[in-house]
């Protein structure tokens, strides 16, 4: 294995600490971020999940099941992230400003993690959850996918770390936020959906910031060690996809909807490798995303809204949005 | 202020995403032109009518969402007269934030937001884009 020359500032958590200095920044994206996720914070208490009751009780067996099956696999992965994954970067870091944003990553990630036994206590049954629970450490593809990240977490590469951990905010949680989303879209669990959609917004920051340092430390590196990074990268992710597939199908074969999940997993994985900058691998045809999924996940991204493709008949002119910025001169 | 006869001007920020998708449009050398970086450098002048590319980061509820160097430029008057369509940049996840910044700008100073894509855009958003442009500029001058 090759090792890193990347650049480090400091080489483990323990060694001499300097005092953080927000006025002075090495990278501005460091404070542009810090920022966003400050702004972004929330919490699962300010959103009334119990209005979901009613809709609870009109899931099937099944479907319930299925949901609470989800959502477990989905803490999973937000417990990783925020007690293993986050902190695994702070001594990778190119900056101080940097481990400070890891540590308010981390943080949100247990926030999320937190917010799935939100949902479950108010929906469900204490013996419901811990069944769901017990799914998910006995199901292989759930526990496999855990193992695969978990060993770069463990390993001594940063940078591999920063794709892995890149590639799970970006991608590894999209089989999970299919099920919400399509409850949203049938008017069912919209309170649930509401705490989901501010954990999507959360994980598409983290995406973009960890891909971020990911392309600014691969400046350090030769190109030999790049190439070998791109092909790593590559190499996880179709590693990650089959698994994934599987996955999907563990949870969504019983209810029909394991080809329409996939699509939304391509279209994620398209979007996990330009969080690291490189080209997107799924072609437009595996990439079409029902389009209620996606309009329940941006009610801006259809084709009513693509002036180029010919729907400009019925295009309006931007409609009258709220802006409160000083700086405007007009 | 700089000069720029570029019919395509866009802003990126040091995450370079919006960049790498006007370099894959494949414009004549020229025709492209970037906004500055830092707030306080100097902003351009347009000399032709352009199409402005801008990204969005995911503000809540939209404030704050165009970047200032994007105010900056658009706060001389003569580029905003100049300016004859928005493109957006951004990403779904962000619910109904998905590319404000472009929204927030065509209300603003009167133009449609002609097109959406998330990150660096797909070769499918470049082709759209490309022949879309083309199109657009021929109905512009037609006008």
């Amino acid at each position: 294995m090759t090792t890193s020359p990347e650049a480090t500032h400091s080489s483990s958590l323990l060694d001499h600490v300097e005092a953080i200095n927000w006025n002075r920044l090495e990278d501005e994206k460091d404070g542009e971020v810090w920022d966003r996720l400050t702004g972004n914070f929330w919490l699962p208490e300010k959103i009334p999940l119990s209005n979901d009751i009613q809709s609870w009780n009109t899931l099937t067996a099944e479907e319930k099941t299925l949901t609470m099956r989800v959502f477990t696999g989905l803490t999973l992965l937000d417990t990783i992230q925020g007690t293993v994954g986050a902190v695994a970067l702070i001594p990778h870091a190119l900056t101080q400003h940097e481990e400070a944003v890891y540590t308010n990553i981390a943080f949100m990630e247990s926030v999320h993690a937190k917010s799935y036994s939100s949902i479950f206590s108010t929906l469900c049954s204490t013996k419901e959850i811990d069944d769901a629970f017990r799914w998910s450490k006995e199901n292989a593809n759930l526990q496999r996918k855990a193992q695969i990240v978990m060993d770069y977490y463990h390993g001594a590469d940063g940078l591999k770390k920063r794709v892995a951990s890149t590639i799970l905010e970006s991608f590894l949680f999209y089989s999970g936020f299919y099920l919400p989303m399509h409850w949203s879209a049938h008017a069912k669990l919209t309170n649930t959906a509401d705490v989901i959609r501010l954990i999507i917004r959360d994980e598409a920051v983290h995406g973009y910031y960890i891909g971020y340092k990911y392309q600014r430390a691969l400046e350090n590196e030769t190109e030999e060690r790049r190439q070998e990074l791109k092909d790593y990268t590559y190499d996880l992710l179709m590693e990650l996809y089959e698994n994934e597939v599987q996955y999907t199908a563990d949870l969504y074969d019983g209810v029909g909807m394991t080809e329409d999940v996939k699509k939304f997993l391509h279209y994620n994985a398209n979007k996990a490798l330009m969080n690291l900058g490189y080209e997107p691998m799924f072609p437009k045809e595996v990439t079409d995303v029902n389009p209620a999924i996606l309009s329940a996940l941006s009610p801006n991204a259809d084709e009513n809204h693509d002036f180029f493709s010919g729907s400009g008949s019925s295009y309006v002119i931007g409609k009258a949005v709220e802006t409160e910025d000083e700086d405007w001169d007009f | 202020m700089m000069k720029t006869s570029a019919r395509l001007i866009y802003f990126s920020s040091a995450s370079n995403n919006t960049h790498r998708f006007v370099e894959k449009l494949g414009q004549p050398a020229g025709t492209t032109a970037r906004l500055p970086l830092r707030t306080k450098d100097e902003t351009l002048q347009a000399t032709e009518p352009f199409v402005l590319v801008l990204p969005t980061y995911g503000a809540a509820g939209g404030r704050g969402s165009v970047p200032k160097q994007v105010i900056k430029f658009l706060n001389v008057e003569s580029n905003r007269n100049l300016l004859r369509g928005v493109i957006g940049a951004g990403n779904t996840n962000f619910h109904d934030s998905y590319c404000i910044a472009g929204d927030i700008v065509a209300a603003k100073c009167g133009v449609p937001h002609l097109y959406r894509f998330e990150l660096m855009g797909t070769d499918e958003d470049v082709s759209t884009v490309h022949e879309g442009l083309e199109e657009f500029w021929t109905q512009q001058s037609s006008r």
